[in-house]
């Protein structure tokens, strides 16, 4: 049951991935990514953890994926500025077969590496409950320097990404 | 029970296809998504290991910091591809070649 299921979102997840490489309409790229997404957190369910496959769900569904359909929304332009044409966000490919070389190139060595490497942690593993106690526990005592740059990093995120859009919206209106 | 290899090779397949749709897509946007999917095939890989070291959970963690700092570029990026298309009213990388404004 756990491996159909594994198979069955892993394939998901591939399938909607290889969508994104192969569809011109980057509107479908940006679903497609969202479909992605899903099955990539249901393979942390089935690695057991819980509370980053909802993190996942919340952050890169709830925020990455709305911002991304944003920006393809400002920064489309309408060939034909007519509400009647059809308004697909259209976005060629190029250089596609060296792209697909080295992209193969890639996996091939990454999946030699992996099927030939002999992991230490290979093997049998405890199930467990919910991660969320220890992730919280480690957050607060063991990990708490990079909990708190974390928070200073997303602060200045904020505020560099406010000036910027503060800027262009102030040229635009002048 | 799936062994760790499994969890890879789908972490390298999806990094791979991230690769080819961040290399070969004509749209500064479409190059953000190619990135987003290799960070994610990234996280996949940190997830799987951490499934075997139940008492700390390192791998998650650091899953968790990556998800973090990969949110923070994608709002940086999109701020900046708004400028860009501003200037040169296109979101093309391969026409945007010019540094002086």
């Amino acid at each position: 049951m756990e491996q159909i299921a594994f198979y069955l979102f892993a394939g998901l997840a591939i399938a909607a991935a290889l969508l994104i490489l192969f569809t011109r309409n980057l509107m479908y790229a940006a679903f497609a990514l969202f479909i992605t997404f899903f099955g990539v957190a249901a393979l942390y369910v089935l690695a057991m953890a819980d509370f980053l496959a909802v993190a996942q769900i919340m952050v890169y569904v709830g925020g990455v994926l709305v911002l991304l359909v944003f920006g393809i929304m400002l920064t489309h332009q309408p060939k034909v500025k007519s509400s009647a044409a059809s308004n697909r966000v259209l976005a060629e490919n190029r250089g596609m077969i060296l792209g697909g070389v080295v992209a193969v190139l890639v996996f091939a060595m990454l999946a030699k590496v992996i099927v030939t490497a002999d992991f230490v942690l290979d093997g049998p593993y405890a199930a467990q409950k919910s991660t969320m106690e220890k992730i919280g526990l480690a957050l607060m005592t063991t990990h708490l320097l990079p909990f708190e740059m974390v928070a200073v990093l997303l602060l200045a995120v904020l505020v560099g990404t406010g000036y910027l859009a503060f800027n262009r919206i102030k040229q635009t209106r002048s | 029970m799936i062994p760790v290899t499994h969890f890879l090779l789908v972490g390298c397949t999806l990094f791979s296809i991230g690769l080819a749709v961040a290399v070969t897509k004509k749209n500064a946007i479409g190059v953000l998504l190619g990135l987003e999917l290799m960070l994610n095939a990234v996280n996949l890989n940190l997830v799987a290991f951490s499934r075997h070291d139940p008492a700390h959970l390192q791998g998650q963690l650091f899953a968790l910091f990556v998800m973090v700092v990969a949110v923070c570029e994608v709002a940086i990026a999109l701020a900046i591809i708004l400028r860009v298309f501003d200037h040169f009213k296109t979101v093309d990388p391969d026409q945007i070649n010019r540094l002086k404004g």
